[in-house]
């Protein structure tokens, strides 16, 4: 194992799987002469050739329609959205080209594309650049919608994805990209299937549940509360869609509580989605009301301390596993 | 010697000077911004202007009190010219309660009602289609105010760009379209992007009257925008005005600038600083001296400077301040609940 950043994970990924399969292409604004807006794919254009990384004008519709047409004709492009925000601009081709063709043309085409692209906030970007947006993904048949938060799990997902016959959203996080982690080591090939969350803590009194950069604020919180005699369970869902349910009720029907956390706004997203199925599935299991913390329903603001108000911290996941779980005594 | 009654494109020493000021003014308030960005006192995104001043004072020159500009988030300089207190626009940089837009919307998100100077978008090419309805209601409310948007090359690929141009053509709308063409957009070179190498193309194939102009001369770029916005206010016509201009600086601060050479950079510094390109012309008319551009240097930078003191020393906005303002309704706020 060596330990390397989720940006460097990244961009072995797209390495490997471009020695691979000759197949395999990159589009995306200012990936090859900038250097990567995140610098995940600096370097790829000089290894692999400017026709196999291409830098695009700045136009997510045709980066994103070209990308479905290149996949549905035998490429297997890898399209680099500069940030989820401006994946709006995208989304058309998205949601009504590739979540629906192989369906409507009843099966006869697929559509193996990775769009590859960060959301979040937290770093004074302001209310247009510090969306997390992936529940309006998750929301569509068709798609699948992964959230990998750690090194290990975004170069094994980032493989799988770009192997899969579908079309995948791999969103990172802005606030990710230097964070570090145990990677196998170069030629040790692995991947991370797109469909299985995973326990990233084991506890046995409440279950954390969460995705992309919240899972290190619950690993944070998860500490915390040991301290104060709570076991929490952290599961990180990896993918939104497809969703590891049955990892998620199995770990509820062992501590029995939920709380739910993540940085996008509560209401009509992820995070309500998921407790929708908790309370469906699992609600004999529960012995609390399913608590989650959120990031606050407004826009983001600029000034430093309305967006440190807003995004949600370990302290606010601490207070809300408390609110829900009595300390067992005697310990 | 200094004769007093010469004038240059039209216009008197005291309004020549109050121009020069105001590059002046934009120059160092850039500055000052990249100092605070530097020192950790301003966050997020940070784009300057530095090197594109020459087209932002020209046009707004040529603009009424009543008219509108709309901007990217490369809008301090624009704002600056509508008169936006400088005072306040640092304030929003620094994310305080003074700020114009309470500290909420930081760099690239400046608006300010009463300079008319409505908006900074930064979603590329966001601002096009908005203008484009400012200028519906300009016609159709019979206010016969000229709205103005700026962009940049960039932003021209995004069919935002294509879709504002076609309907302010048929819809016959009084807008001006300033494309900042500063050949990148953040690492693409503007040869790499286009198809072709200039918006004369593009112009014709909405119909729509093109014109270009050196964006390092602030007194073409004046006399140009002169034309567009007395076509704008009269018949209720667009134009697309192409401004070649450069950046001095980086995409943002954020920038490693790696696309494009030093020396590349440092040439348009040397022989195309739209500042002292225009003290050049004002000199060899004989209208202004280096006295004079002391003056306005001095003045601007200490207008920069307490703008700074000023930000430093304003409040953060208060915590409860964080969901005002999100709709006109507070009951629109979902999950409203009944008073009991
Ligand atoms: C829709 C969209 N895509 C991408 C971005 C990221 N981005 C911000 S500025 C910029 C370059 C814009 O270049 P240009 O239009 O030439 O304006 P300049 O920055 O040179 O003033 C990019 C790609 C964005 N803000 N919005
Ligand atoms: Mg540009």
């Amino acid at each position: 194992m060596r330990v390397i950043t989720y940006r460097e994970a990244l961009r072995e990924a797209m390495r490997e799987e471009m020695l691979r399969d000759g197949r395999v292409i990159i589009i995306g604004e200012d990936i090859d002469a900038y250097g990567g807006t995140y610098a995940v794919t600096k370097g790829l254009a000089e290894e692999f050739g400017r026709d196999r990384v291409r830098d695009t004008p700045l136009a997510e519709g045709v980066i994103a329609g070209a990308a479905v047409g290149a996949a549905m004709s035998g490429l297997r492009p890898v399209a680099e959205i500069m940030t989820i925000n401006f994946s709006l601009l995208a989304s058309d081709q998205i949601i009504n080209t590739a979540a629906k063709v192989r369906y409507m043309f009843g099966g006869q085409t697929n559509v193996p594309v990775v769009f590859r692209m960060p959301a979040g906030g937290g770093a004074q970007r302001g209310a247009q650049h510090s969306q997390m947006l992936e529940a309006m993904y998750a929301h569509i048949p068709g798609l699948k919608v992964v959230m990998p938060a750690t090194p290990y799990d975004a170069k094994g997902m980032l493989k799988s994805a770009i192997r899969d016959e579908d079309p995948v959203l791999l969103i990172e996080h802005e606030l990710l990209y230097g964070v570090r982690g145990e990677v196998p080591d170069l030629g040790e090939e692995y991947t991370v299937p797109l469909n299985r969350g995973d326990i990233k803590r084991e506890g046995t009194d409440v279950t954390l549940v969460t995705f992309s950069r919240a899972l290190h604020l619950c690993l944070q919180a998860a500490e915390e509360l040991a301290h104060e005699g709570i076991s929490a369970e952290v599961v990180d869902l990896r993918s939104i869609r497809p969703l590891d349910l049955d990892l998620v009720l199995d770990s509820v029907k062992k501590t029995n509580r939920a709380v739910i956390v993540e940085e996008g706004w509560k209401y009509y997203g992820t995070g309500q989605g998921i407790a929708a199925m908790i309370y469906e599935y699992g609600f004999d299991d529960l012995d609390a009301p399913i608590g989650h913390v959120t990031g606050v329903d407004a826009p983001a603001p600029y000034a430093k301390n309305l967006e440190k108000a807003v995004f949600p911290s370990y302290t606010d996941i601490v207070a809300a596993v408390k609110k829900i779980t009595p300390v067992r005594s005697g310990r | 010697m200094v004769i007093r009654d010469l004038t240059l494109a039209g216009l008197k020493k005291e309004q020549l000077l109050n121009l020069h000021y105001t590059m002046l003014l934009m120059r160092h308030f850039e500055e000052k911004a990249a100092e605070g960005y530097t020192l950790g006192k301003i966050g997020g995104f940070l784009h300057l202007y530095t090197g594109q001043e020459a087209v932002g004072s020209g046009v707004n020159l040529a603009l009424e009190q009543n008219d509108v500009v709309i901007s990217s988030y490369r809008e301090h300089g624009h704002a600056l010219a509508k008169g936006v207190d400088p005072n306040a626009l640092m304030a929003e940089l620094y994310g305080r309660a003074s700020g114009v837009s309470k500290g909420r919307g930081g760099s690239m998100h400046i608006f300010s009602k009463e300079h008319k100077l409505f908006g900074g978008y930064a979603i590329v090419a966001a601002q096009l289609p908005i203008a484009c309805g400012y200028a519906l209601s300009a016609k159709l409310l019979k206010e016969n105010f000229v709205t103005v948007v700026y962009f940049g090359d960039g932003a021209v690929d995004e069919g935002a760009f294509h879709e504002a141009l076609n309907l302010a053509q048929v819809w016959q709308l009084p807008v001006v379209f300033v494309c900042e063409n500063n050949l990148y957009s953040m690492g693409m070179a503007v040869e790499r992007a286009w198809a072709v190498s200039s918006l004369e193309p593009r112009a014709k194939a909405y119909a729509m009257d093109y014109e270009q102009v050196n964006g390092m001369n602030v007194l073409d770029v004046y006399q140009t925008a002169q034309k567009a916005v007395k076509r704008a206010r009269e018949t209720s016509m667009p134009t697309l005005i192409e401004a070649k201009t450069y950046r001095f600086r980086g995409h943002s601060m954020a920038d490693p600038s790696s696309y494009r050479s030093k020396e590349e950079a440092e040439k348009w510094k040397q022989t195309s600083d739209p500042i002292v390109l225009f003290e050049n012309a004002l000199r060899e008319a004989g209208i202004a001296n280096n006295d004079d551009f002391k003056k306005n240097d001095d003045r601007a930078l200490q207008i920069a400077t307490k703008a700074v003191e000023f930000a430093d020393k304003s409040p953060m906005p208060e915590l409860q301040s964080l969901t005002e303002d999100i709709m006109v309704d507070p009951t629109g706020a979902i999950a409203w609940r009944r008073p009991r």
